[in-house]
């Protein structure tokens, strides 16, 4: 007997228990149920359901998670002994040594954003009698690469429970949530716990835990773990040792996931080749972004903003550069294209990532307290993608009406001439 | 004999539960999400509703009979305008830096939907002790939802209760601080309010379905 069976078999057993939902989620995991529809009902037959959706954008994300491991270790030995002077990959950043930083550091939050998420939508499901949704899959990977690595575990707790109950379920689940859950819980960490979130000590492990022993007395140098973008807002950009490409491969410092432009890319095209992510909104946003980019530059150019403007460092920041450092990229794949939050029509999508751009770059700079907009961009754009979806869908109603207004219907008379009829009464 | 008869005793304790002014009518949430960051400005507030619709419902009610009904509205903002000037002036004499915290908020009673309503609702058509009893009670259902918000705000967003400590010293790190925890400073936004109402009313509501609307 396969074990495909044999978990059917279990589940006619447990049918209409009260923990019949908690065991259909782990037996739906990786096979599809055998029940078909009566006969009479309407037959789908594709592979591609919510569960194949979201394994596929988490296998997307592995070489992200991967890649971020390795880089907690990095940015936390370089800050300690100096960046190396010949980089090698093999020599100084796939080593065990960066691995196991990582191993302490990232698996952790990802344990736990999966720990809490799911005891918060097996609460759910058990309570609402209901199947346990799988829209905490994705979220639950994508918590962990959107925070700082200094995370305290309580608080993304907190967090992921404020974001899965008030940003999702209160909605009614999967599906139905107006902003997505992942930028809830990482906009809820942003205004809960700013020092946290923000500033030059959390994005790199040990940078605070080093400040804090200063403080105490001891005689360690201080490790700064900057980011760029925060250098830029402080205009300090000059002091930045950080190359361009660096910058695409993503050893510099940041958010846990978000630094490597190169692996999202990957994850990018892996998303529209499977079909999941929609190539309009990624390109959209990339326009957008490199607009608003453009516009600054320009100003720059033209000599309206001199340098000793506070938004010097952001504004004279190359357009094409605000794509491969901090979470822009990460957010126009992984969140943006998110497709329960974002616009569902073709044209809408357009506008809705290219806002979604346009909006992350203008925050960016203008934003007083902290060099980065990209969640507040796409949790603002959650919000009007249903407007955006319902001018386009009116406008292509009004597109039609006209067209058949205008148009001549055949049917021939009796005596051969053409009648022409307006369908004005539609 | 009891000092309410039952129809009177409803009156003080309908709004408390299922006929609660925000969390059922939805009315006055512009000021519980203004100054509910503090347990004191939230009590202090909700005092002075209680004085403004308690009196100014016993007012319009005695006035209810000569008041021409074309004008009812400018006379009913007179009454309002009146008992909420006394409160602000009480307020600036004995409690100015509370005062302060509230600014505008007690000016703004004025355009509390609650006090309106009531006196629309109510005053216009029922004796005083009837009225006086309709507004307390309408008052304290708001003063209640005041309070639970603002204890949850300052609780969980200041660690104080009534400006008092009560999870230890954030910046010497004693009592709950030391294990790690930290104020949420969401709690402090007005945002953090309007969550929290929304808690109260999902709860409620779940505890009696009887408040869902159908839709």
């Amino acid at each position: 007997m396969s074990l495909k069976s044999k978990l059917h078999e279990l589940k006619l057993k447990y049918q209409g228990k009260k923990m019949a939902p908690a065991f259909n989620a782990f037996h739906t995991f990786l096979f599809s149920p055998d029940e078909t529809t009566h006969a009479g009902g309407t037959h789908v037959k594709s592979a591609d359901d919510l569960k194949r959706t979201m394994n596929t954008v988490i296998m997307a994300l592995i070489p992200v998670l991967i890649f971020s491991m390795f880089n907690a270790g990095y940015q936390h030995y370089s800050a300690i002994n100096g960046f190396p002077a010949d980089f090698s990959l093999m020599n100084d950043f796939l080593t065990w040594d960066n691995f196991w930083i990582g191993i302490i550091k990232v698996l952790p939050l990802v344990v736990v954003s999966y720990a809490v998420g799911l005891i918060v939508e097996f609460i759910f499901a058990v309570i609402k009698g209901h199947e346990v949704e799988e829209g905490y899959l994705v979220t639950g990977m994508l918590v962990p690469l959107i925070v700082p690595i200094d995370t305290p575990l309580w608080m993304l707790s907190v967090a992921v429970v404020f974001g899965v109950v008030i940003g999702k379920e209160v909605f009614g689940g999967t599906g139905m949530n107006i902003l997505n859950p992942a930028l809830t819980i990482r906009a809820f960490l942003f205004f809960a716990y700013p020092t946290w979130m923000s500033g030059d000590k959390v994005w790199v492990y040990g940078a605070r835990e080093r400040s804090e022993e200063i403080l105490a007395g001891a005689n360690v140098d201080a490790i700064s773990g900057e980011t760029i973008l925060g250098y830029l807002a402080q205009n300090k950009g000059a002091e930045m040792t950080y190359s361009v490409s660096d910058m695409f491969f993503g050893f510099i410092p940041g958010s846990v996931g978000e630094t490597s432009a190169f692996l999202i890319l990957l994850g990018g095209l892996f998303l529209i080749f499977t079909k999941i992510a929609s190539w309009r909104i990624m390109v959209s946003a990339v326009i957008g972004s490199l607009v608003m980019g453009l516009i600054f530059n320009q100003v720059v150019d033209f000599g309206w903003v001199g340098e000793s403007s506070k938004f010097y460092g952001l504004m004279s920041f190359d357009f094409w550069k605000h794509l491969i450092v901090g979470g822009l990229a990460f957010g126009i794949v992984y969140m943006a294209t998110d497709p329960v939050t974002g616009s569902q029509t073709n044209k809408g999508k357009w506008y809705y990532g290219f806002f979604i751009g346009f909006i992350s770059v203008m925050i960016r700079v203008f934003n007083p307290a902290y060099p980065e907009g990209v969640f507040l961009a796409i949790l603002l754009m959650n919000v009007f993608a249903p407007t955006i979806d319902h001018y386009v869908v009116r406008g292509n109603i009004k597109r039609r009406m006209n067209r058949l207004k205008n148009a001549t219907i055949y049917p021939k008379d009796s005596d051969g001439k053409t009648e022409e009829l307006k369908a004005e009464t539609v | 004999m009891a000092l309410l008869s039952k129809k009177d005793t409803n009156l003080i304790t309908d709004p408390l539960a299922d006929n609660n002014p925000i969390t059922i009518q939805v009315l006055g949430i512009c000021s519980a999400l203004a100054i509910t960051a503090e347990l004191k400005a939230s009590l202090v507030m909700a005092i002075s509703v209680m004085f403004v619709l308690g009196a100014g419902n016993v007012v319009i009610s005695l006035m209810r009979n000569i008041i021409p009904s074309k004008i009812r509205i400018i006379v009913q903002l007179i009454v309002v305008a009146t008992l909420v000037i006394i409160v602000d002036q009480v307020l600036k004499a004995f409690a100015y830096e509370l005062s302060k915290t509230l600014a505008v908020f007690v000016g703004l009673i004025i355009t509390n939907c609650i006090i309106m309503g009531r006196f629309e609702a109510f005053a216009l058509a029922n004796g005083p002790w009837r009225s006086f009893l309709d507004g307390i009670g309408n008052s304290l259902g708001y003063g209640v939802i005041l309070i639970i918000v603002g204890f949850f705000r300052e609780l969980l967003g200041s660690g104080t209760l009534f400006g008092i400590p009560v999870l230890g010293d954030p910046i010497m790190k004693t009592g709950l601080y030391a294990t790690g925890y930290e104020n949420n400073g969401f709690m402090i936004i007005p945002p953090a309010a309007l969550i929290v109402v929304g808690i109260i009313i999902w709860v409620q509501r779940s505890r009696n379905p009887a408040l869902v609307e159908e839709n």
